[in-house]
């Protein structure tokens, strides 16, 4: 595929820009949500998880009959039992990694599933599961992700898939970095750690399945996404055919990641439900979630080196990377693919190599989390960037603004082959800069610090890229396996015989605003008022392809979905009033949901037409069927071939989103606590179709980036003890650690290649905070001479390295 | 397990069931009841989820056993407002996009309901104080005070 056609963007808008309130909000707000622990099935049964208290054991014995005997108690199911009706969970990796809904013979880390109890409730439940008694033969455990390499015997976690720990081990160089090394007059070098932390959504994960006798065919509520794009995976692990198998989609309490696909805690209530035959429910708690999740994020060791000119002009950018991926592969190492998409950040950087190696260890494994490992490559390289101008003597600034890559270069295609397709980096900077007071804060940091006083100012520069394709899942793997090329989203459009629109939409909510984008869309293209318009959520039965949102992808994609099938809609809308109008289609204009001829006042209304459509099959034109509805499915706008050779990975992430943050703070150095003076946040997400929610996601993922900045990790002690295992322990912020304005500014670079210009900007937030934050950091303690190459940086290490320092001065 | 004859009222309607005296009070409403605004989150009484108006004062549902509120009156977001009808508190919400996922919303209301109450005239930093006692994980808080901030004005119009 080459580039595609540039679009041309209606300026006019009656919808698309406006801060309408949210169509999903009447129901939230009073209580009517429907999450998937709200669903009753009829006769369900309630299941509860013996999890691993070991981080890798062989399990020799399992005696479940002190449960079994439990007054109601319905099932206890080991992994040898399970494994009889259930084959392994998918497996996105190649090759693939065996994992069970409930392990086989061993555990790999705390909490992975070895018995599930169904009983009458699940307070019963959880009394069988405490009666179960299992002998383990623990096993050497292995949590340094540098021991990987070394591991062998017993502490290789799969032996079918080599002798030692090492997942995956390859490198990958685009351009030609070794000459851009060697001409370099500078070489920064940065050792960077970025820690384990997760999304943690206030709701865990939950499903609900039935296994109907009479019509073979598995029923399974879930608060999930990928349904409609890899769901039928699942009936390959419950070896059934893929039309038994029905998803129903409920709205999920949040996801941000993690609840993009959740297959192991679908496939083990549907295999729960059909041995036991009576409907499954079975909702993750806390500890579960925690410890035995799909949403611990990346969890890597960088060596960093960026060559530069002594002006700053950079030159080249290359990393080793050690991911410690715990103890199996979802995704395979795509977090990789995904931050090689913009692996070089918003500069013109000639080339760069990724020395990658992904480990197990005995740890939950990963899955995807807010930037799914983008936000880490945004870490790292920002780090870096900040490096080099300390080492050369320019500011934080100049750096950036001198390598920016500039408006009348995009489309711009970066080393590692994916295309950006529209920026204005200087812009962005610049309104920042301007919005934070910059230079006058600077003043006052001075002034601050005669005073005992230490502010800092932070700044970061990062993209964010959108709209995901499917190579990135592969492009990495030795063997590509199943090299899929396809990742699009549809939707259905119903006018009803009274002028109603119905749409329907393959992808759940999970806590984005799917309905309000599509309603605001319709009503665009439509000119259909926006309290006309219904939408709903398709299962599988009725799905068509749905990838579903992550990488910020779903209102650009839904755009392009609406805009196919509003566009068919029309044709017929016109089709038919021409033929009642007597008028040329040429000459008639859809404007506030009527069809009329131009320059006259003879039209004819929507409802009108939709009424002719259903039910005056002789008044229509002979060549038009009844009805008037319109189905499309929008492909990825933008996606070619990786080379053989892997030294250009092709396109795959091509809109570009950009943001500077700029985070004033100051710090208490007696306490190490840190407090914000000022926060500002400017996106470019191209068109912006409701400036309150894109608001909202900036925000919120900002708080959540000071998170994983400052507080969270899933901290594995020596023994493999997942220590932080619940909100205690791993510490979400609180309204007291968010900053209490935020200031969110928007720059406008529409993309050239989607529908309206618009970009993702759902991860945006989490994906800046990092590099901003631990810079602002880092020039508050300047007097100290501290670096911050390692998170969280938790007050109490802030006052260990002002204590270092201290010490180190005498 | 032996079960215990409760009674109380929750949102103005009398019940009385049985009930496993372990049964959690966030169980009860939700699943004896049928009430599932009120949400779960972390069932060890830290992210405040389960937030309930027990006689008038906010009360983490996962902590309490449904025995321990013989007699009580019992205030869930289903009190609040209707769709149709929408509370004050929840139209600020729903102007200040208030809430994303929806998931902390019925807490976030319930303490705001305790909160104007008790202050019907907070500053922001009395809310901040109040609304803390709840984790968000989508808003960043910000929009959140915003709409506490914005339904203590509207109230205080209503009252006048």
């Amino acid at each position: 595929m080459s580039a595609p056609a540039v679009k041309d963007h209606p300026i006019h808008r009656r919808w698309i820009g406006q801060s309408m309130k949210r169509v999903e909000d009447p129901r939230l707000l009073t209580g009517r949500g429907k999450y998937i622990d709200d669903i009753v099935v009829p006769n369900m049964a309630h299941a509860a998880v013996l999890r691993s208290p070991h981080a890798h054991a062989r399990i020799k014995k399992i005696d479940a009959s002190k449960a079994r005997a439990l007054p109601g108690v319905l099932l206890v199911l080991t992994g040898a039992e399970a494994v009889e009706q259930t084959g392994p969970l998918p497996c996105f990796a190649n090759p693939p990694v065996a994992q069970y809904c409930i392990a086989v013979d061993r555990v790999r880390h705390v909490g992975e599933t070895v018995a599930a109890v169904v009983a009458e409730s699940r307070y019963i439940a959880e009394d069988a599961v405490d009666r179960i008694e299992v002998e383990y033969e623990p096993l050497p455990v292995v949590v340094n992700p540098g021991d990987a390499s070394t591991s062998k015997g017993d502490a290789v976690l799969h032996p079918d898939r080599g002798a030692n720990n090492i997942a995956h081990q390859r490198t990958l160089t685009f351009g030609s970095y070794d000459e851009d090394m060697r001409s370099a007059d500078v070489i920064v070098r940065r050792k960077v750690r970025w820690p384990r932390s997760g999304a943690q959504p206030m709701e865990t994960v939950g499903a609900i399945a039935s296994y109907d006798e009479g019509t073979r065919k598995f029923t399974i509520y879930a608060n999930t996404s990928m349904y409609n794009y890899v769901g039928w995976l699942m009936a390959v692990s419950l070896k059934v055919p893929a039309h038994k198998l029905n998803i129903v989609p409920t709205i999920a309490g949040g996801s941000f990641g993690s609840k993009i696909f959740t297959h192991k805690v679908l496939v083990l209530a549907a295999t729960l439900a059909r041995a036991c035959g009576r409907p499954v429910k079975y909702v993750e708690d806390r500890l579960d979630n925690m410890t035995s999740c799909d949403n611990h994020g990346s969890d890597r060791i960088y060596e960093l080196e960026l060559g530069l000119k002594r002006d700053g002009t950079m030159l080249a950018f290359g990393m080793k990377v050690i991911d410690d991926y715990g103890a199996y592969l979802q995704f395979g190492v795509g977090h990789h693919g995904n931050a090689a998409a913009q692996l070089t950040g918003p500069y013109r950087i000639k080339s760069a190599r990724i020395d990658l190696t992904a480990v197990f260890t005995n740890k939950c494994q990963q899955g995807a989390y807010r930037g799914f490992g983008s936000e880490v490559n945004n870490f790292a390289l920002e780090r870096i960037v900040d490096a080099a101008a300390d080492e050369l003597g320019i500011s934080p600034v100049e750096i950036r603004r001198k390598n920016f890559i500039q408006p009348e270069q995009f489309p711009y295609k970066i080393p590692t082959g994916n295309v950006y397709d529209s920026g204005n980096y200087g812009a962005v900077l610049d309104k920042a800069l301007e919005m934070a007071d910059y230079d006058g804060w600077r003043r006052r940091q001075a002034e601050a610090r005669k005073q005992g006083r230490y502010i800092g100012i932070g700044l970061a520069s990062c993209q964010e890229r959108s709209v995901f394709s499917s190579t990135e899942f592969w492009f990495w793997n030795h063997e590509p396996g199943f090299a899929l090329t396809s990742s699009p989203e549809s939707v259905n459009i119903k006018i009803d015989p009274t002028g109603k629109a119905f749409v329907t939409l393959y992808s759940p909510f999970w806590g984005n605003s799917p309905e309000t984008m599509a309603t605001q869309i319709v009503a665009e293209q439509l000119t259909i008022d926006p309290s006309d318009i219904e939408i709903t959520y398709a299962d599988t039965d009725q799905g068509l392809m749905g990838t579903g949102p992550g990488g910020s992808r779903y209102t650009v994609m839904i755009a392009g979905a609406i805009a196919g099938a509003a566009t068919d809609i029309k044709r017929k809308l016109f089709k038919i009033a021409g033929h009642f109008l007597e008028a040329s289609e040429q000459d008639l204009e859809l404007r506030d949901g009527r069809v009329s001829v131009r320059g006259t006042d003879r039209g004819m209304t929507i409802p009108e037409i939709a009424l002719q459509a259903y039910y005056f099959r002789l008044s229509l034109p002979d060549d038009c069927n009844s009805g008037l509805d319109a189905r499309f499915t929008y492909d990825h706008p933008y996606t070619t071939q990786p080379n053989a050779d892997r030294t250009d990975l092709g396109v795959f992430y091509p809109i570009m989103g950009h943001m500077c943050h700029i985070p004033i703070v100051e710090i208490d150095i007696e306490t190490g606590q840190l407090t914000y003076l000022k926060y500002v946040a400017v996106h470019d997400c191209g068109t912006v179709v409701n400036p309150m929610t894109l608001a909202g996601h900036v925000r919120g993922g900002t708080v959540q980036g000071i998170g994983s900045t400052m507080y969270e990790h899933f901290y594995y002690d020596e023994q493999g003890q997942l220590v932080t295992a619940n909100f205690a322990d791993y510490l979400i912020p609180t309204l007291k650690e968010a900053p209490p304005n935020i200031e969110v500014g928007h720059v406008v670079t529409p993309s050239p290649f989607t529908e309206y210009g618009i970009k993702g900007g759902g991860e945006g937030g989490r994906m800046g905070v990092p590099p901003a934050l631990a810079s602002a950091v880092e020039d508050a303690l300047r007097p100290f001479g501290v670096k911050i190459d390692t998170l969280p940086i938790t007050p109490m290490k802030i006052r260990d390295m002002i204590r270092a320092a201290q010490q180190r001065k005498g | 397990m032996e079960q215990v004859q409760l009674t109380l009222t929750v949102n103005g309607t009398r019940y009385s069931r049985p009930v496993e005296p372990r049964c959690l009070l966030s169980d009860f409403i939700r699943h004896d009841l049928g009430l599932t605004g009120t949400h779960v989150g972390c069932e060890h009484g830290v992210c405040g989820m389960c937030t309930v108006l027990i006689d008038g004062q906010t009360a983490r549902t996962c902590l309490t056993f449904a025995v321990q509120v013989d007699g009580a009156e019992i205030t869930t977001v289903e009190a609040l407002g209707t769709p149709a009808k929408l509370h004050p508190l929840q139209q600020a919400f729903w102007e200040k996009h208030g809430l994303q996922c929806g998931y902390c919303t019925p807490a976030m209301l319930l303490t705001a309901v305790e909160l104007l109450s008790n202050n019907p005239n907070p500053t922001r930093s009395e809310i901040g104080e109040a609304m803390s006692a709840n984790l968000c994980r989508c808003t960043g808080y910000q929009t959140i005070v915003d709409a506490v901030e914005s339904a203590a004005a509207a109230m205080k119009g209503e009252a006048r």
